[in-house]
């Protein structure tokens, strides 16, 4: 049953454009994803090597930026030197914002891994703010305050197969749905890995982690990396499907909305930030019609407030630890250790 | 009696190493070898500066003075990944195993450096990678047996008995695949069964010729198990010999007991 979940969660998620009339909730859900993406990016970080960036809507921003002046094409002048750029494809621009994206997290992965807790949350931010006044005052290149409006929608399709502009909310959910299970499928790999148990051993005791051979710097720096591309393609996927931007999206209230996601779904757990992610992309949506948004808020950090004391490991494992009760096997086994398969028993 | 050197071909050698802090004096000149395949104790009182020792020899901290030589390779900047990674592997007195991960994936992380897994091959999850993975698992549970943990695979770390838990810990040291392991009071809070037990595995790792440096205060498992024994006190070497030499060292005893009662 277990094994079957994720197939069973996609499977429903594909059918939800067929049955769904309400155009507005679809919308919701396609922004929700995009949210979920960079939420699923963050906990790669947050969750596994146990590191919190409080700056993690810089990448997003990065890749929605990139993404956008690639696909607008732009034209400054650097030192007198005039640097014109043509417009390229929107697929294009994903691909670079990813990138460039991912670029940035290497940086600052060597940068700010040099410190470790208070004071790498503090350099994260600090990244995020310098990133967002550069978008602001940089007004040649990012237009300011003013935006970047028109970016085209993302096409796809090669010249032989001719090519399809994805105009319509369903056409962009099903391309977030695909994002969404590849970064699962990347992240659920590298997990699973050598790789992953490295950045989990160097959450749970660098020292003794550093001991047994695992360095330090390589992995913290290949999760920022793997992060910051992530969130750098959802930030591109963002950029192409509301079609503008401007240095809102570096707002601090984003990168929160993310850290919520992770840690009510479940921290260092593969489908917590898809819970979380779904949870406080769609309440604002029904509480809408309830509620003022002042008074959302409130409830948010309420509903935050109360996950955190009641299910302090998030949603995802309480829930596994109520099935584990109920049915026989995985006994008082706490999320944060990795499924031990005993396959080569021998 | 002060025969520094070893007829064994010698494997690490701590070559006029001192540690500072400061002000204090931690190690003033420190200098042994050990020989390949040979079983050698750093005994002393507490505050002795054994604990030090291994800290510099593996990395954690660096000499003020003097240099650490292994395998002819000195160690001198090298960070600790990289010192494990020329097979020389510690365990640590008190945190020694990863607490809220299971027994069986604590060795697994143990088996780091033996991974040869590309992160592409990885994420492609290709045919190479995933034998690579289950050759690991394998790998594992040898230990485990090796060790005689394998039947509490699934327990967690933390939730394992005292003296398992350190067994768990050399066990992880081992999975890292060292040609010398270092052992930071490994049967400290063991009752007398766990400590034959523990005895009893380093017994089997030294005819798999592994070279082993123990730190310890269990005099009897010390005189029992070691080939040589150097004896530390206020950060020098007082004694370096076999344990028959060192119970009759004169020094020893002083350092141990105090002056005795010809002084009363």
């Amino acid at each position: 049953m277990k094994r079957l979940l994720p197939y069973l969660a996609v499977a429903f998620f594909a059918s939800v454009p067929l049955w769904l009339q309400d155009q507005y909730f679809l919308h919701t859900l396609v922004v929700s994803g995009i949210f979920m993406l960079a939420a699923m990016s963050l906990n790669l970080l947050l969750g596994y090597t146990g590191q919190l960036s409080l700056g993690h809507v810089a990448f997003f921003g990065i890749g929605a930026y990139v993404s956008a002046l690639t696909s607008l094409g732009f034209s400054i002048s650097i030192f007198g030197y005039q640097i014109t750029h043509e417009p390229w494809p929107a697929v294009v621009g994903v691909i670079l914002g990813t990138i460039v994206a991912g670029l940035c997290g290497y940086l600052i992965g060597k940068l700010a891994f040099r410190v470790r807790g208070a004071y790498f949350v503090i350099v994260t931010i600090s990244f995020a703010e310098v990133v967002r006044l550069v978008a602001l005052n940089w007004v040649e290149l990012t237009n300011g305050p003013l935006a970047l409006p028109g970016i085209p929608p993302l096409t796809i399709g090669f010249e032989w197969t001719g090519y399809a502009t994805l105009w319509g909310k369903a056409q962009n959910y099903y391309v977030v749905l695909a994002a969404i299970v590849l970064a699962y499928v990347i992240i659920k790999r590298l997990v699973y890995s050598p790789y992953g148990r490295a950045m989990i051993a160097l959450r749970e005791n660098e020292t003794l982690a550093m001991s047994v051979g695992v360095s330090v710097t390589k992995y913290l720096v290949l999760a920022a990396i793997v992060a910051g591309a992530m969130a750098g393609t959802a930030g591109g996927l963002y950029a192409h499907y509301i079609q503008i931007i401007d240095p809102m999206v570096f707002m601090f209230l984003n990168t929160v909305t993310m850290v919520i996601m992770v840690i009510t779904g479940g921290k260092g757990t593969l489908a917590g930030p898809i819970v979380g992610g779904l949870i406080f992309g769609i309440a604002p949506v029904v509480l809408r019609s309830y509620v003022g948004p002042e008074l959302q808020w409130i409830l948010y950090g309420l509903l935050m407030i109360l996950i955190v004391f009641v299910l302090p490991d998030g949603i995802v494992p309480a829930i596994e630890r109520w099935f584990g009760r109920t049915s026989e096997s995985a006994g008082d086994r706490r999320s944060l250790t990795l499924e031990t398969s005993k396959a080569s028993q021998s | 009696m002060n025969a520094v050197t070893t007829h064994r071909e010698p494997i690490l050698a701590i070559e006029h190493v001192a540690v500072h802090f400061g002000g204090l004096i931690a190690i003033s000149d420190m200098n042994f070898e050990v020989g390949e395949g040979e079983l050698v104790s750093l005994i002393g009182p507490n505050g002795a500066g054994k604990t030090t020792a291994f800290h510099v020899i593996t990395g954690f901290l660096k000499p003020t003075k003097g240099r650490v030589m292994f395998r002819g390779t000195s160690l001198n900047g090298l960070k600790p990944h990289e010192v494990t990674s020329l097979g020389l592997v510690r365990t640590f007195q008190r945190t020694s195993v990863f607490d809220k991960i299971s027994v069986f994936e604590n060795v697994l992380i143990g088996l780091h450096r033996r991974t040869a897994a590309s992160l592409f091959g990885t994420l492609l999850s290709l045919p190479k990678e995933r034998h690579a993975e289950a050759e690991l698992r394998e790998k594992a549970w040898e230990i485990l047996k090796l060790v005689g943990i394998d039947h509490q695979a699934d327990e967690l770390g933390g939730s394992l008995p005292y003296g398992d838990q350190r067994l768990l810990g050399v066990a992880l040291g081992l999975a890292a695949d060292p040609s010398a392991l270092l052992l930071d009071e490994p049967v400290s809070g063991m009752n007398a069964t766990e400590t034959a037990r523990f005895v009893n595995l380093l017994n089997k790792l030294r005819e798999r010729g592994k070279t082993i440096l123990l730190v310890e205060h269990d005099m009897p498992m010390v005189m029992g198990v070691s080939d040589r024994i150097v004896v530390l006190n206020y950060g020098r070497i007082i004694a370096n010999g076999t344990p028959t030499e060192i119970q009759n060292d004169p020094e020893v005893i002083q350092a141990y007991l105090g002056q005795g009662v010809k002084h009363a």
